[in-house]
């Protein structure tokens, strides 16, 4: 006897998958294709006179200094968005765990801003910072600190960082709420009575504990930090002043798109293709190793 | 309910569809209320006539409109025409075989034209090395010198007409109590390019470009240098100051902190909006007295309309209408009114005068004055530069380097040249 069912048609597997199968070939892999194939060669705008130059869009930009300079201002902004939202989120989910009255309501609160969409994130914290108009611009110029980041590059890449930070917090608090809700009240409970304070408790049971949450956190802010945060940088600061928010893949926009360079900002293109496919590498790597916890 | 609607949404959809008359498509780059004039023009246009149906399209900002126009037309569905902004001139150039330049519109349409009834120094910037109209020119600015009149009067001094006078004037106005001199919006602009066509010296070789696309950049001759270094010099004094790209300065004038103001020709409504608590007056841009005893015209900003190829011939006819149409006194007259940008033929600039608006509005003709009063030389006919959009951010950076102390004039203007050459060398490989 036999309880599950079975489908003995050789097509029928492949035509229900078909839908996928085409949407990734379509929205995906012919885009990409195209890509790869744009990135050797040398074009006007209009694409009246193309030449096949091999690697010289990828050697031009290795030489590139403005390119170098790109990397760098990436590296910063992750760097600063992913330790600010998986700080912020952390802080707010060991909070919101020991709320025992309206939890739900905080909750809620705290995951709104993930529904937010990243261009009207940009445009609210633009005017709240506008150094002409802006609430927060005012105030700080009446603590004496004048705050113009339309000229001052650091100021502009925190702006964009606390931005960009604000927006992903939600996603991280969900994810460290639920790990935190996995960790048995009885350890906590037991470290309690054996006289460990509340810092102690956070740092020798809390955080280790939840350092797989945190690890697919630090992945996932990562590749948000480097390609998911174009609409807040176009809303505020559009890669300025002179360049200093302009992160990579800003600067794929930039210079396709103002620039008019297709070859130049196909390649780039390319080059983060390469990235986020090692860090979906890293990725899996760590989901694996995470299930033998 | 949604059967309802969807139905009428079809209906109206069939109804635009039904038209006897052959679309024009205009692709333009204008909102707010410049956008319902450019409506009001069509409208005017579709009126005058029954052939023809000119269809507007605001597609967003220049950069925006221009590279939509560009993507329509790899796929093949490019608009008839598309308004494109100075710096994007040099791309529209090159590309023969996407547009179709206007005398050739104009002489296979059997329209009437002629191109000598047009500001030769608006449309020197979109012409060919041997004088032939690509473009046909819509909306130019130039940028002139806006002064506070009150403040002036209160240090004793005259609007400057030299930058000798302009440096005395701005020490007088310092000791009056001001907190800053003059300020400049566009500086790339206004600074460097405006400043090499006044004073009849190349900001580029291949007279600035148009002779060919071996052009290299040349504003770091000693005069360029000279200059830009006074700026910091004053800068340091108090004399000038720096606001920040584009018209991020214009605050430092309204509010009355620097006593002058450089820009373009087209701010006068806004100045005249939020200069409040004193008068204003226009003035033309300054020239150095020891560099040049006439100075030459000023060069332009703004846009033009390309048309590009690959519609049928019948629609072409219509077009060649249109900007007949859009060239007549009566259409430009208002549209420079309303706008504050240039006329662009001689009898627009002679009607506004006739009906009497320089002089109930003193000091919009300057810009004119300053744009036709002498023959546009080979250094001020305008300028033709790949990748300009880049160049500008280049000069920009290098330029706020040189205001914030970090580097000299001449360190600056030189890596600014070298940096930029490197790009119009692509753009030659590119178009070459």
């Amino acid at each position: 006897m036999q309880s599950q069912p079975v489908f003995n048609h050789r097509w029928l597997p492949w035509l229900l998958l078909l839908p996928q199968l085409a949407i990734t070939l379509v929205f995906f892999l012919w885009p990409a294709a195209q890509a790869v194939w744009q990135s050797f060669l040398m074009e006007d705008a209009f694409g009246l006179s193309t030449e096949f130059v091999w690697f010289e869009n990828f050697s031009v930009l290795l030489q590139d200094e403005i390119y170098h300079r790109s990397f760098a201002t990436t590296f910063i902004f992750s760097i600063g968005v992913t330790a600010l939202s998986m700080g912020g989120a952390l802080l707010l989910a060991v909070m919101a765990d020991q709320v025992i009255r309206g939890a739900r309501v905080y909750r809620t609160l705290l995951v709104w801003p993930y529904a937010v969409a990243p261009a009207v994130a940009g445009v609210l914290w633009m005017f709240m910072f506008n150094p002409s108009i802006g609430i927060l611009s005012y105030l700080l110029e009446q603590l004496g600190y004048d705050w113009n980041h339309f000229l001052n590059g650091d100021q502009a890449m925190l702006l964009v960082i606390i931005a960009a930070a604000w927006k992903q917090i939600s996603y991280n608090f969900l994810f460290f709420l639920a790990g935190l809700q996995a960790i048995p009240r009885s350890l906590i409970e037991a470290a309690a009575l054996d006289g460990a304070g509340p810092m102690k408790r956070f740092w020798t049971i809390l955080f280790p504990l939840l350092s797989p949450t945190s690890f697919f956190l630090l992945v996932i802010n990562v590749v948000y930090a480097f390609f998911d945060t174009f609409g807040i940088i176009h809303a505020v600061t559009q890669g300025g002043p002179g360049g200093s928010t302009s992160i990579l893949v800003y600067k794929v926009f930039d210079d396709g798109f103002n620039g008019l360079d297709l070859g130049s900002s196909a390649a780039q293109s390319v080059i983060l293709m390469a990235i986020v496919g090692a860090l979906t590498v890293v990725q899996f790597r760590y989901i694996e190793r995470k299930v033998q916890y | 309910m949604l059967r309802k609607t969807v139905g009428a949404l079809t209906l109206s959809v069939m109804a635009a569809q039904v038209q006897a008359a052959t679309e024009i498509q205009w692709w333009h780059a204008m909102g707010g209320e410049l956008g319902e004039k450019i409506n009001e023009i069509a409208d005017k246009f579709n009126a005058s006539q029954d052939d023809y149906q000119v269809v507007p399209v605001f597609k967003g900002n220049y950069t925006e409109t221009m590279t939509a126009a560009i993507s329509a037309f790899r796929a093949r569905e490019q608009p008839h025409i598309v308004q494109v902004f100075e710096v994007g001139t040099a791309t529209m150039m090159a590309a023969e075989g996407a547009v179709y330049p206007v005398y050739q519109l104009m002489e296979d349409t059997g329209q009437a034209f002629d191109p000598r009834d047009y500001l030769a120094s608006v449309t020197g910037y979109y012409t060919s090395n041997d004088g032939k109209m690509l473009s046909m020119p819509f909306n130019s600015s130039t940028p002139v010198l806006y002064y506070n009149k009150d403040a002036l009067a209160k240090a004793g001094v005259e609007p400057p007409k030299t930058w000798e006078e302009m440096g005395e004037a701005g020490r007088k106005l310092l000791e009056a109590g001001y907190d800053c001199g003059f300020t400049t919006g566009w500086q790339s602009w206004v600074q460097l390019e405006n400043f090499s066509a006044r004073h009849n010296v190349p900001f580029a070789t291949e007279n600035n470009g148009f002779a060919g696309l071996d052009t290299e950049l040349a504003f770091n001759s000693p005069l360029h240098v000279k200059h830009v270094q006074q700026l910091a010099d004053w800068q340091k004094e108090g004399i000038f100051s720096y606001g920040g790209r584009r018209s991020d300065s214009a605050p430092k004038f309204y509010s009355g902190e620097c006593a002058m103001y450089m820009n373009s020709s087209a701010s006068y409504a806004g100045v005249k909006n939020n200069a409040k608590g004193f008068e204003f007056g226009v003035a033309q841009l300054p020239t150095w007295g020891e560099a040049i005893e006439q100075p030459q015209n000023s060069i332009i900003g703004g846009a033009t309309l390309w048309t590009l190829q690959g519609h049928d011939k019948d629609d072409y006819k219509g077009v060649a209408r249109f900007y007949s149409f859009l060239s007549s006194p009566e259409i430009q007259a208002d549209w420079h009114q309303f706008t504050g940008y240039l006329p662009i033929t001689h009898d627009a600039a002679e009607l506004t005068r006739e009906q009497g608006f320089y002089a109930q509005n003193p000091g919009t003709d300057v810009a004119i004055t300053q744009m036709t009063s002498v023959t546009p030389t080979a250094n001020s006919k305008g300028l033709r530069l790949g990748n300009f959009v880049q160049i500008r951010d280049i000069i920009n950076e290098e330029l706020e380097n040189v205001w914030s102390g970090k580097d000299s004039a001449e360190a600056a203007l030189n890596r600014a040249v070298e940096r930029g050459n490197k790009l119009l060398r692509k753009f030659e490989r590119q178009n070459g």
